[in-house]
């Protein structure tokens, strides 16, 4: 019913502006629409529960926002998440559902922090921070080679596979951590710790890592190949219809491979990222597990990277608002993963709905 | 080998079965929305409700059978949600199932806080019922005979489930559903009523199997306690393809490695958990890569079904 709403809202703009215009405006409507009607669901959740949500979310949009720590820790959040969320932007319009990248964020952060720390004894700053990055990335590129092969010459679902690639990774992730990698200098189990100087570097006397610069980039490029490049042409081709693609003489198993080889590399390079930038080491039993709520996302901002962007960005500001959130007023962090479950839903339904409404103006 | 003692091999056989119920019930579950066509990635959301709705009308009932009954209705509510969201209105299964797990694990953790987090109560253990003559087995009697009555069920829905395949108008229109729906809406059983209702099934079991795990095997409700449960069954349902023996099969399996850990501190030996807890997830690649080539899946599976659409 509310969501019906948003759509009529986004009839309003017709009173003839430039077309460019009006479309701005309609994508505008129909992304930021289900964002109130899911944020007053959930406040109506909160009322039911005893709270109130006008408290609630102006602490959380504070936090989030507008405090003077608010808005550079809601970017320092953003960090990890960005690279993650260019992986299925890649592969989903290819076809190629990799749920695997949980798995391989852990991994990669886990042999990054270990790697690091033994580096930086040896080689320059800038040298370690590349090798850094490039073994989050080849970890998570091995990670993801059995299902690949699999998948691309015996036509095995991916998704049982990366989902089982990724149980294991994250308990391989701990395996290293508690019996290969271990800093003897704490009792606390966790990976030797790579000191702050040595890190990726901030930006602005702030607490952002230009690690975020890095993320962006990877979405931004990962978003131009996949629509402006013959390759991203070729990837889109077999995802839309392989046996077409065939026919059109690609080399179907090997694109299956490389996308496989992308996605779950840049979700390796995400780990790498989170360690080099913020994290510093690896503790036992880390398990971000971002990587399976950021898919959705990405799905709802129509493997656009802009869009997506901007999703994963508010996606931050819920969690990390809702984290001070609960600290302070007593309200259970838990409730920023039911506004993000809402809000996928009505997302969902708007376009559900917009979709109907575009049908019925063409016929 | 001093490892293979009946103390040994009893708690292992009976941690299989009590890691394993769940599973089954979610396997079988999933292979119903598979077999239509729905690929239910909420399982894992489904079992959790379920979960949570078992242990709170079983503490406040004092019940366990009613306890039970409101983790299916918990599950198929679930269910309800994601038949209506993508099998009536066609939105994108990966993107709800993920919504609706999420969505879960913050309701019942939230009420869980709410309500449970100061006092952590236990329900007590389930009364079991002894089959006599097979209870007197050594170590597969114990274990598998002398169970609580829904484990019993539990596995008796197998053969019903291979009987509603092999034998029923139903199981052939779910087949149909799953592989060409637009023949079986030619035939003029309506797909859109056939993937809903496999779908609540769907939430029936896996509710009951979230049950299961608050109720039997833990006796209390911890947030996100089925803890990837539902993705196993998933994988689960997949590799059986469609054969509901393979599900139980598969279930026991995984039951056993999730719990070898109990097994074998029994016996002594201390490996770390995080490697034993590798094994099942191991052995399921171990299996895909040796017969990864004969499965099959439902050629529609995972799209949705829209009337007169090419």
């Amino acid at each position: 019913m509310s969501a019906a709403q948003t759509t009529r809202t986004a009839d309003k703009p017709t009173e003839a502006p430039p077309e460019h215009r009006r479309e701005w405006a309609h994508m505008a409507l129909i992304t930021i629409g289900p964002v109130v009607v899911a944020l007053v669901i959930g406040g109506l959740g909160l009322i039911a529960m005893g709270g109130n949500p006008l408290t609630s979310y102006s602490y959380v949009a504070g936090r989030g926002l507008v405090s003077p720590s608010g808005l550079p820790a809601t970017l320092t959040r953003v960090g990890p998440p960005v690279p993650i969320a260019a992986s299925p932007i890649g592969a989903l319009p290819a076809g190629v559902s990799d749920l695997g990248g949980d798995g391989a964020v852990p991994l990669g952060a886990v042999l990054v922090a270990a790697a690091g720390p033994a580096l930086v004894e040896i080689f320059p700053v800038w040298i370690v921070l590349i090798v850094g990055l490039l073994i989050g990335a080849v970890v998570g590129m091995l990670w993801s080679v059995v299902p690949a092969l699999l998948r691309a010459y015996q036509g095995v679902n991916e998704i049982i596979t990366t989902l089982m690639m990724t149980f294991l990774g994250v308990s391989l992730a701990n395996v290293l951590v508690k019996l290969a990698f271990l800093d003897p200098t704490t009792t606390v189990p966790q990976t030797r710790t790579l000191p702050v100087e040595d890190r990726l570097p901030r930006l602005f006397d702030t607490t952002v890592s230009s690690g975020l610069l890095i993320g962006l980039a990877v979405i931004i490029v990962v978003h131009l190949v996949m629509t402006r490049t013959a390759f991203g042409l070729k990837l889109r081709v077999v995802g839309a219809n392989s046996k077409a693609a065939i026919h059109a003489g690609l080399p179907v198993p090997l694109l299956t491979v490389m996308v496989f080889g992308i996605s779950a590399a840049l979700a390796g390079l995400a780990g790498a990222v989170d360690i080099l930038g913020t994290q510093g080491n690896v503790r036992a039993d880390w398990n971000p597990a971002y990587s399976l709520t950021v898919v959705p996302l990405v799905f709802l901002a129509r493997f656009n990277g802009f869009g997506t962007i901007a999703f994963v960005f508010l996606f931050s500001v819920l969690l990390i608002g809702g984290e001070s959130a609960a600290r302070k007023l007593g309200v259970p962090n838990y409730f920023s993963l039911v506004i993000v479950a809402i809000l996928l839903v009505v997302l969902g339904l708007t376009e559900y709905l917009d979709q109907r409404r575009q049908q019925k103006v063409r016929n | 080998m001093g490892l293979f003692t009946e103390a040994f091999l009893t708690s292992l056989v009976l941690g299989a079965v009590v890691a394993g119920i769940p599973l089954l019930l979610a396997g079988l579950g999933e292979q119903l929305s598979e077999k239509a066509g729905v690929l239910n990635i909420g399982l894992e959301g489904m079992m959790l409700i379920g979960a949570y709705m078992g242990f709170l009308i079983a503490y406040v009932s004092g019940s366990t059978t009613l306890g039970f009954v409101f983790g299916a209705l918990g599950g198929m509510a679930v269910a309800a949600i994601m038949a209506l969201l993508c099998v009536r209105l066609g939105l994108n299964q990966i993107v709800i199932g993920i919504a609706l797990t999420l969505g879960a694990e913050g309701i019942t953790a939230l009420l869980h806080n709410i309500q449970f987090s100061r006092t952590y109560p236990r329900l007590d253990a389930m009364d079991t019922l002894p089959i006599p003559f097979l209870s007197g087995i050594p170590v597969i009697g114990p274990a598998v005979f002398d169970r609580p009555v829904i484990v019993y069920i539990a596995i008796l829905l197998v053969f019903v489930m291979i009987y509603l395949f092999r034998a029923t108008h139903l199981g052939s229109a779910l087949q149909a559903a799953g592989d060409k729906p637009a023949a079986l809406d030619a035939a003029g059983v309506d797909v859109i009523r056939t993937r809903t209702v496999a779908v609540l099934c769907t939430g029936l079991f896996a509710g009951l199997g979230g049950a299961f795990m608050s109720i039997v095997g833990a006796g209390v409700f911890v947030p996100f306690m089925t803890h990837g449960n539902g993705f196993i069954g998933i994988v689960l349902a997949m590799l059986a393809r469609g054969k509901p023996l393979w599900v139980l099969g598969g279930a026991l399996l995984f039951g056993a490695c999730l719990s070898m850990t109990t097994a074998l501190q029994v016996a002594g030996v201390d490996i770390p958990t995080d490697v034993i807890q590798m094994l099942p997830f191991a052995m399921v690649m171990l299996v895909v890569i040796l017969a990864g080539r004969r499965a099959s899946l439902p050629l529609a599976l995972g799209s949705s079904y829209v009337r007169g659409a090419r």
